[in-house]
């Protein structure tokens, strides 16, 4: 048994297309994501002042610690995905992964101003990063139908949202009650971090299908099923899209640099930048879910990057800073849970997690090349003609994706009986 | 488990994880005399603090204080403004200060000489370096801002230059004309750090750092633009009479220890290496014409600065140490 938010009053009521409902289980992994980026996030705010100013060390050993295990999570969300394929146990390897998040608040604690024992700690963070995010996409994918994907996974990336937004406060509510006490925002977390998995344990369900008879143990299950998803063309299309998109993508941080420096904004409000997407985000990425429902997610996914490249225009041009920032945040709401609703069903729910995991580290591999590729086009033309380049190319990049995935990808229209209550 | 055995469970761990949190918090803010480094108010009394003689630094609980230049070991003259960096001269300090808040905020602060508040300039980031012109005119510093690079995650320096006679802050020099090997280079990874001015107020040494070298750059205020002198100087610190600067190089790839204080000579271009051989991550003060000081693991430390001699231990838990000249 579970809860069920769509339960009415006789609690038969079938659930319909344009339901606001949400199914129990989608709620649950939303709340366990909310609860651990609070956790996640209060860590992530105090960590650059906690080493350089309260432990001393130089902010190249941070530099050092924090971009040691940026390949990590892309290699250990494959092996989650995998894992979880193997055995069907997707909600064993997310709450592993949830489980080694909240430990590593332990190790930062224990470690003191070991530069070795911060590094294992923070790579213990984002092993279980990686290790629990396909996973979780792939139980939200199996926990909804199949037409209010999009709608599920909007609930969950704003209530995952909401928890990043909350996250940097809580830390500066303990900071503030303990005069500065580092240790106690780490404890704080951990405690934070062990109620998600908590939530994860008691609340979440996972669908536990009967392993493929003949498919004795990992046979049906293998990296070689879950590359040879790339066969498969829907899928192959949407891997490609994805990746092609991700390429002619500014990072977050060139945005906000750029936005900073064309809407003459005062450096004090700089950080700011990143909470005014991630609000954004938080309004949009329902409405987005359920218009993706509704028209199809390959136009609401495209129409994301066409937000993207109007941001980019702006910042061309007269860099408004709040339209740009609405623009971005939708340019994510309208793409980052879209992607998964949109990949989900054209994948084998026996393959789910690595079909996922394999399209979230095509996608991150591919930005992060793009970074590289602007910081190329920057240092060779100059900032405006660069971002004009990754503008036009996001423009027929996004084009050449609607023909790609138009024939590709079932749209999942909808009943037009069903489409009004 | 069903869900009317869950509820009671989970409001049990819910009860459970709160008091162990509000618990080590509540202990945690008792703890007593811990090292506050975001001390609000930055503002101390000062009397005495910049009287001439005195070797002035910040303490490891985050105050500004003194000592007699002749009797470094003696009792701190305390009670100063809460500082995370602190640099003085000709009666003007700047101190940088980090602000509490979700995110790392620093605002740098001038101070005059009884330490009260002359200007206040809002910054992002993480307090870095402090630098006055001796004069006390040009104020410049550095903070880091996380987040900022176009590696995810990565992280970048922001330097700003404040003229007191005009008042005008530059908050992020990255946009001045910087020629690199005799050509006008363009990059959107370039980052400044570690400003030291001439006397003239206008000339200034500092760091930039693009595509993983770092350079030691000549900079003209006036004409707003740099030039590069040399690869591999970091947080130049320009002697009294002009003549020298001492910089942390980079000697290894080890970033638990990766630099040693080298000395430049400006006329020769000679670098000498320097008696410390101890990792130092600081921006050097000159404790005398020969000598120079700077902040090692809690303690600061001097050491010649023509590469004779041994490191000497100055102050102990201190940082940020600056000399208040005989005539200001």
């Amino acid at each position: 048994m579970y809860i069920s938010a769509n339960r009415t009053a006789d609690g038969t009521r079938p659930r319909s297309r344009t339901s606001w409902a949400v199914p129990g289980n989608v709620l649950a992994l939303g709340g366990v994501s909310l609860v651990t980026d609070i956790s996640s996030e209060m860590v992530t705010a105090v960590l650059p002042l906690y080493v350089t100013l309260s432990l001393g060390l130089s902010m190249l050993q941070f530099g050092a610690l924090d971009g040691l295990y940026a390949g990590l999570t892309a290699l250990v969300r494959l092996a989650g995905g995998q894992l979880a394929d193997r055995w069907q146990r997707r909600k064993l390897v997310a709450g592993a992964g949830y489980g080694l998040s909240a430990l590593s608040r332990l190790g930062l604690l224990a470690a003191g101003a070991s530069v070795p024992l911060l590094g294992a700690a923070i790579a213990a963070d984002r092993a279980g990063k990686g290790l629990r995010t396909a996973p979780r996409d792939a139980m939200i994918s199996l926990s909804a139908p199949p037409d209010a994907l999009g709608h599920a996974f909007g609930v969950h990336r704003a209530m995952d949202t909401f928890g990043a937004l909350l996250g940097p406060l809580a830390a500066f509510a303990v900071l503030t009650a303990t005069a500065g006490a580092y240790d106690a925002v780490f404890v704080v977390s951990f405690c934070v971090a062990v109620l998600g998995v908590l939530l994860l344990v008691m609340y979440v369900r996972d669908r536990r299908e009967p392993l493929p008879p003949g498919a004795a143990g990992s046979g049906a299950v293998s990296l070689r099923a879950a590359a040879g998803l790339l066969r498969d063309a829907p899928f192959r299309h949407v891997c490609a899209v994805a990746a092609v998109l991700g390429l002619v993508t500014v990072s977050d941080a060139f945005v906000y640099l750029l936005l900073q420096k064309r809407g003459g904004l005062g450096p004090e409000y700089f950080p700011l930048l990143p909470v005014g997407t991630a609000a954004v985000y938080l309004m949009l990425a329902v409405p987005a879910g359920r218009l993706a429902d509704r028209l199809g997610r390959v136009p609401v996914f495209l129409a994301g990057h066409v937000a993207l490249a109007g941001a980019y225009l702006l910042l061309l041009g007269p860099g408004w800073l709040v339209p740009v920032l609405v623009l971005h945040g939708a340019f994510y709401a309208a793409t980052d849970g879209v992607l998964m609703a949109l990949a989900g069903p054209v994948l084998p729910e026996r393959l789910r997690a690595s079909g996922l995991a394999l399209l979230q580290t095509g996608q991150a591999v591919a930005r992060m090349f793009s970074s590289v590729l602007f910081g190329a086009l920057w240092t060779v033309w100059g900032s405006e003609p660069g971002l004009a380049a990754m503008t036009a190319g996001l423009a027929a990049c996004a084009l050449a994706s609607w023909f790609a995935l138009r024939p590709a990808v079932p749209a999942h229209r909808p009943d037009p009986a069903r489409r009004r209550r | 488990m069903t869900s009317a055995r869950r509820l009671p469970v989970l409001i049990a761990a819910v009860v459970l994880l709160a008091a162990v949190a509000a618990g080590y918090a509540g202990w945690a803010a008792r703890r007593g005399p811990a090292p506050d480094p975001r001390a609000p108010a930055v503002q101390g009394g000062g009397d005495g603090l910049l009287d001439p003689g005195r070797l002035v630094f910040r303490t490891t609980a985050g105050r500004v204080a003194a000592v007699p230049l002749g009797d470094t070991s003696a009792a701190p003259v305390d009670g100063g403004p809460a500082c995370n960096r602190f640099h003085t001269a000709a009666g003007v300090s700047v101190c940088l200060v980090a602000r509490p808040g979700p995110v790392p905020m620093t605002d740098a602060v001038i101070l005059d000489r009884s330490m009260r508040e002359l200007q206040r300039v809002e910054l992002a980031g993480i307090p870095n370096r402090a630098r006055m012109s001796a004069s006390g005119r040009m104020a410049s510093w550095t903070v880091f801002v996380t987040g900022d690079s176009y590696n995810e995650g990565g992280f970048s320096t922001w330097t700003g230059i404040l003229d007191r006679r005009t008042g005008f802050a530059v908050t992020n020099m990255e946009d001045i004309p910087l020629t690199l090997g005799g050509r006008r280079y363009f990059s959107p990874d370039v980052n400044y750090w570690g400003v030291t001015f001439a006397a003239d107020d206008n000339t200034f040494y500092a760091t930039v750092s693009t595509k993983g070298k770092t350079y030691l750059v000549k900079g003209d205020y006036a004409r707003w633009e740099a030039r590069t002198l040399r690869e591999n100087a970091e947080c130049p610190s320009l002697s009294p009479d002009g003549t020298r600067l001492v910089f942390k190089k980079r000697v290894s790839g080890d970033p638990d220890r990766p630099w040693r204080l080298h000395l430049l000579d400006l006329a020769t271009m000679e670098e000498t290496p320097l008696a410390e051989t101890a990792s130092v991550d600081d921006q050097a003060a000159w404790l005398d014409a020969r000598t120079v000081m700077y902040g090692k693991g809690p303690d600061v430390w001097s050491v010649p600065a023509d590469g004779t001699g041994a490191p000497a231990l100055l102050v102990r838990d201190a940082s940020s140490p600056v000399v208040v000249g005989r005539s200001p």
